[in-house]
């Protein structure tokens, strides 16, 4: 049986002004696996998401990636393995060009020289977003900025890819790009979203969590069709879809 | 106040530089210290926030319209060392990127806009919180008083550069008594504006206002306005002090003695030239005063002033936080 | 007065001084305007000097005299000062067209206007001719601080974002009837102001996390910069050579 990919142990976590977002959360992911986070506003999903690469530290529980848990000593390599999409890309596309921004990451872990530049070429075009090398951040459309983000994280050859709403003010053919690169990307994917279609699109398999803990996991197409069990989460599948359940 | 190139003469410009430039490399190192990894994006979008909070058009009177300095709100929001590293990258990048403002004049328009606005601003600023209440009141009373004397304590900085650097024959005490009338006026609405923006950020996140860190959370709900009289008792009497007092040099003896010497033939061009010989000041300054002396008291008093300001802003940024301080609320 | 504009000025052209190495037009404008700020006024040839080079460089910049122009008016209030001099100094004085005016002042005037022109010119040339990102990389090359350059990029990344923020705040109120004319109305402005100060914050904080997560330790990573072959900065030296020498001279003679 291969390591799992992700293994999250009863996680607690409070905000320093009281808020308990994080109230004993339990999952697990298989390498190569792609696993939709569903929930409400609030649920404590961006929360969870920023425990997995260490950017927030739990209160209770533990968190392992593959053979490592996480601690001080690995934050580092930890960054390099999980690959945190954020929800605004203009919360990580920091840099004057997208080339730098792309080779921020890998410049971290030690790259330099012609390697880097080889590792920022690779992700771009894994992207399809080549051109996009040597253009400012600021004067991207959204899809443009959505997918030059997902190279800034690409480029650190991440074993989990955990990505924050990533549809998220996309236009239907940029939503439709980014379903068909994810598609292709051969990464454990986790992918926090609301938007239900999306997760039945890309994930076979699907967690519902709400108020900090986890009230269902199983197929996505199960889910999905429960619509007592989606209402009761604040959730529903958009006017027209009806209870079909579409392959992935 | 982004002077060009030329306005003032080559010494000037490279004491001025000097100054800046070791002041701002202070005000890194320390913020460095403070903030760590945290320092470059914070700072970095801090100034995006000064630089377009300096474009926006404020109302003045009947639809024309001025612009904020921003120094004072900086250093009162951030922290003096902040905020002066924050409102210097504004003014290099504006005078590099921009082109708006002198690359050789650097020295001064740093000076006057990213060092003495901010750490003497803060000066001030703490000053005034020892009168006023202990509560998110004082703090916005006190921010809008800062703010306001640290616009003028820029333009007198001004003139005093004015003093060593004139490049034309407009006397010292003309240009110190336009500059300090004029940005007296425009400090109110600097004032104005700082004090409400502080009152907003109190309102949200409380914790972001670097001169209101040592109040808890029961001082910073008194939302009560600084009790007027207090208020404008505060504000007249510096104000005066600052422009009334200063300026009554400026105003009475020199130009009353010279228009005198003039119409009676005392003065002569020889006087002038062997004052220009021992002076240390730009030969244009002084013409026109018939005792260079009178000059120096005002540029003494105002000078001193602005360095006790700064200094003690510098001093003052240095010490740790006091929580639970009484002494706060004098 | 400082009003300052967002858009940078930077005019997309195939000229060879747009594709020469950042870090070398930068050296050659402060070359530039610290010569032309210390030559001494009455060498009014010296500024001839200048003005012609200045003028061949825009050229073969392919920049229009217009738009040069266009952007000269940041200086204006200063200009507006200088040609009050002659008016209002003291000392000897002259008659220039029926009114009297001050010898000094003349050249007082002179003086600010040449060297104000002239500055803002040759920054003019260098920011049409040279994107942002590169300035700041020219920057580091020449030595500036990279922590300094790095907050400087930060800044100029997220400044249009923080002005539209503001801009649609503005529009929005504008929207309920707001049209401020006062001093006293400007109130919700300034609370706008501290509601975007507050966002600019927090995004600064989320910023801050991902760059942690792409592993940023508290010192930025060294992007090795291009250096610029030696032979393009003999030429920049070149050039700047009857500069330098024209002050030198100028300095000299008076």
């Amino acid at each position: 049986m291969s390591r799992l990919a992700l293994e999250i142990s009863d996680l607690h976590f409070t905000y320093p002004d009281g808020r308990k977002a994080l109230d004993g959360v339990t999952l697990s992911m298989r390498p190569g696996e792609r696993l939709a986070l569903l929930g409400p506003n609030g649920a404590g999903k961006t929360t969870l998401a920023l425990h997995v690469n260490g950017l927030l530290r739990a209160d209770r529980g533990a968190i392992r990636l593959g053979e490592l848990e996480l601690s001080d000593d690995n934050l580092l390599e930890i960054r390099r393995r999980v690959g945190l999409v954020f929800q605004n890309p203009d919360d990580q596309l920091f840099m004057p060009t997208v080339g730098e921004d792309v080779a921020f990451g890998p410049a971290n872990l030690g790259l330099e020289g012609d390697e880097l530049e080889r590792r920022v070429d690779e992700a771009l075009s894994t992207v399809e977003a080549s051109e996009l090398r040597a253009r400012v951040p600021h004067h991207l459309s959204g899809g443009e900025r959505r997918r030059a983000s997902l190279a800034t994280v690409l480029a650190m050859h991440p074993d989990l890819l955990a990505l924050d709403e990533p549809a998220a003010g996309l236009d239907p053919a940029g939503r439709r790009e980014l379903i068909e690169t994810l598609k292709n990307l051969e990464i454990t994917q986790l992918v926090i979203t609301h938007d239900l279609p999306l997760a039945l699109e890309l994930c076979p398999r699907s967690l519902i969590m709400d108020r900090g803990r986890i009230f269902a996991d199983g197929t996505t197409a199960e889910i999905v069709a429960d619509s007592e069990l989606l209402a009761r989460h604040r959730l529903e599948m958009p006017f027209g879809f009806g209870s079909r359940a579409a392959g992935c | 106040m982004h002077a060009p190139d030329g306005f003032l003469n080559a010494g000037t410009a490279v004491a001025t530089g000097a100054i800046s430039a070791g002041t701002v490399g202070l005000a890194l190192r320390q913020a460095h210290r403070e903030l760590r990894d945290k320092q470059i994006p914070l700072a970095g979008i801090a100034a995006a926030f000064v630089f377009a909070a300096q474009m926006f058009n404020f109302p003045v009177a009947a639809g024309t319209t001025g612009h904020l300095l921003g120094g004072a709100l900086a250093a009162i929001l951030l922290g003096p060392h902040m905020g002066a590293l924050v409102v210097a990258i504004v003014v290099v990048v504006q005078a590099i990127v921009f082109a708006d403002g002198g690359i050789t004049a650097l020295g001064y328009n740093l000076l006057n806009m990213a060092v003495i606005p901010t750490y003497g601003g803060y000066a001030l600023f703490s000053w005034f919180r020892r009168i006023l209440p202990a509560s998110s009141g004082g703090v916005v009373a006190a921010t809008g008083l800062a703010a306001w004397v640290s616009v003028m304590l820029s333009a007198m900085a001004f003139s005093i550069e004015w003093l060593f650097g004139a490049t034309a024959p407009v006397s010292f005490t003309e240009v110190f008594t336009a500059m300090t009338a004029v940005h007296l006026l425009i400090g109110i609405g600097e004032g104005l504006i700082s004090a409400t923006t502080v009152g907003a950020v109190l309102a949200s996140r409380p914790d972001l206002v670097f001169g209101a860190r040592d109040l808890d959370r029961a001082r910073l709900a008194d939302r009560t306005p600084a009790r007027s009289r207090v208020f404008v008792i505060a504000g007249l009497v510096t104000a005066l002090f600052v422009a009334g007092i200063v300026s009554q040099f400026a105003v009475d003896a020199p130009d009353g003695l010279q228009r005198f010497a003039e119409e009676t033939g005392f003065a002569s061009s020889e006087e002038q030239d062997l004052s220009r010989d021992r002076s240390i000041f730009a030969d244009y300054a002084t013409v026109g005063i018939e005792n260079e002396v009178v000059s120096l008291a005002i540029a003494g008093v105002a000078g001193t002033l602005i360095v006790a300001a700064v200094g003690s802003g510098l001093f003052l940024a240095v010490r740790p936080p006091r929580r639970d301080d009484d002494a706060v609320a004098a | 007065m400082g009003a300052g504009h967002a858009h940078a000025l930077y005019v997309h052209e195939h000229s060879i001084v747009h594709r020469l190495p950042a870090e070398v037009k930068l050296a050659a404008v402060f070359v530039f305007v610290v010569s032309v700020a210390i030559t001494p006024r009455e060498a009014i040839w010296a500024f001839a000097v200048y003005g012609a080079i200045l003028l061949v460089a825009l050229m073969t910049a392919r920049l229009h005299l217009g738009f040069v122009a266009a952007r000269l008016i940041a200086i204006l209030p200063f200009v507006a000062f200088a040609l009050l001099i002659p008016f209002i100094a003291s000392g000897e004085t002259t008659d220039l067209l029926g009114i009297r005016v001050s010898v000094d002042g003349l050249w007082a005037s002179w003086n600010i206007l040449a060297k104000a022109t002239l500055g803002a010119s040759a920054s003019i040339l260098l920011t049409a001719t040279t994107e942002v990102p590169d300035i700041l990389e020219g920057m580091a090359a020449l030595r500036v601080p990279m922590v300094l350059t790095s907050i400087a990029g930060f800044m100029i990344r997220y400044l249009e974002i923080i002005v539209e923020e503001l801009g649609r705040m503005r529009m929005a109120m504008t929207a309920r009837g707001y049209r401020p004319r006062w001093l006293w109305q400007l109130r919700p402005i300034a609370t706008a102001a501290g509601a975007a100060f507050v966002r600019s914050y927090e995004r600064g904080e989320r910023t801050h996390g991902a760059m942690l997560a792409r592993g940023y330790t508290g010192v930025m990573p060294r992007v090795a910069p291009r250096r610029a072959p030696t032979w393009v900065w003999l030429v920049a030296g070149l050039v700047l050579l009857p500069v330098v020498a024209v002050a030198v001279a100028a300095l000299v003679a008076t």
